[in-house]
């Protein structure tokens, strides 16, 4: 690939996405662009982007910002955080919202929908103390695709083997040939929906709890700076924030702050509450 | 350096799983069968137990439930590892007492999740 045919859609995936990949991300772009030129009909990578330069074609350029953006999920990912969630985030909700009896959690870039569905199997545990409560949970990604094969819950033998305990699988999922299905109790319980992090989210309401979790290691710092002051105007005063372990709000944006010794989460700074206090007033 | 006793009939899924082990820190030792696998934990308790299934002398789930029963036998974590991949194996091996279960083909991430789910990582 050419050096400015590189650049054409490292510049079309920042404009689409937020995504910014270096010169050093050539492979991945080859690698994951090369099915999208066979799906297409093109005999290689250099008559795709031809295509993209000179057609405009936005079945084409959805599915090239696709392939690019969506990435790999596995339920529990990396245990802690659920750990947290459930012996910190869960408490403090049934006690801080016992009076309206309703929370909402956001799972964003939820790609193929086991952060939302982990999350579900947790308040599962909690059924008794969360009968007569509306929980929500909404998970959203840019890939129209990926969000498709989240609503149908229906995993690989791997996908079910990465960080779900047998106990879980056990108890929630069905065996249809060499693949997993997600229970129906389960998967009621989570809302799917297309959305851009780069997009206005205010038409997602409220959330009490975001997962944000490995997705800002992927864009630019104003972009992190502009996706962290969005999540910061929908969240709960007192709402939590999840960040990937690679990432963190240090530097980019002064609207949260680390909870104290909760690696991970955070809580809205306190420049960010009378703005928010005001918002829902 | 906790113990990891590896049981199954292949010499090659041993070396596999042995090499993902001991990068993982672990001390490991081998069993070829469910009868040598509790003629070594009668020698010395492992901390853990990777088990397949169908092995010749005696199998994975009698090697679990003979293991099980004995006074010390609840202290091993087991994981099975293993080719029988539906759902009523899964739930005969929990309920012989398996605290895991990796169906194969496996690779080092899946038994690296599954043994940080039981608390070995």
């Amino acid at each position: 690939m050419s050096p400015q045919d590189f650049d054409f859609v490292a510049q079309l995936l920042k404009q689409r996405s937020g995504l910014t990949i270096g010169p050093d991300k050539a492979y991945l772009l080859e690698s994951r662009l090369n099915p999208v030129a066979r799906k297409h009909g093109f005999a290689g990578l250099n008559e795709l982007i031809q295509a993209l330069r000179l057609r405009g074609d936005q079945s084409l350029t959805k599915d090239v910002v696709e392939a690019m953006t969506t990435n790999e999920s596995f339920f529990f990912r990396d245990t802690k955080p659920f750990d947290q969630f459930r012996r910190l985030v869960l408490p403090h909700l049934l006690e801080k919202r016992a009076a309206k009896r309703s929370f909402r959690i956001w799972s964003a870039a939820c790609s193929s929908g086991q952060e939302a569905y982990s999350l579900a199997m947790i308040l599962k545990e909690f059924d008794s103390k969360l009968t007569g409560w509306r929980v929500e949970m909404v998970g959203t990604d840019l890939s129209t695709e990926i969000l498709d094969k989240a609503k149908e819950g229906l995993y690989s033998q791997f996908e079910v083997q990465r960080g779900l305990p047998v106990q879980l699988l056990v108890k929630y999922f069905t065996q249809e040939g060499d693949r997993w299905r997600i229970s129906p109790e389960i998967k009621r319980m989570v809302t799917f929906r297309t959305f851009n992090l780069l997009d206005d989210p205010t038409p997602l309401g409220q959330f009490d709890v975001v997962f944000l979790r490995n997705v800002l290691i992927y864009f630019d710092q104003p972009t992190k700076a502009k996706v962290l002051e969005r999540v910061a105007k929908l969240m709960a005063p007192d709402g939590f924030l999840y960040l990937g372990g690679a990432e963190t709000v240090l530097g980019i944006s002064d609207k949260f702050q680390v909870l104290p010794a909760e690696r991970g989460i955070y809580g809205l700074a306190a420049s960010a509450q009378p703005q928010r206090a005001a918002a829902s007033a | 350096m906790k113990r990891f006793l590896i049981v199954d009939d292949s010499k090659v899924v041993r070396m596999v799983a042995r090499r993902i082990l001991e990068g993982l820190n672990f001390e490991t030792s081998e069993a070829e069968n469910g009868e040598l696998a509790l003629q070594a934990c009668r020698a010395q308790m492992p901390d853990a137990v990777l088990l397949d299934w169908n092995m010749p002398v005696k199998s994975g789930i009698e090697f679990l439930r003979e293991l099980r029963g004995w006074p010390n036998g609840t202290e091993p974590k087991v994981v099975f590892c293993t080719t029988e991949n539906d759902m009523a194996h899964i739930q005969e091996a929990i309920g012989a007492g398996a605290d895991e279960y990796i169906m194969k083909p496996f690779d080092s991430e899946i038994l690296e999740s599954k043994l940080t789910q039981i608390g070995l990582l």
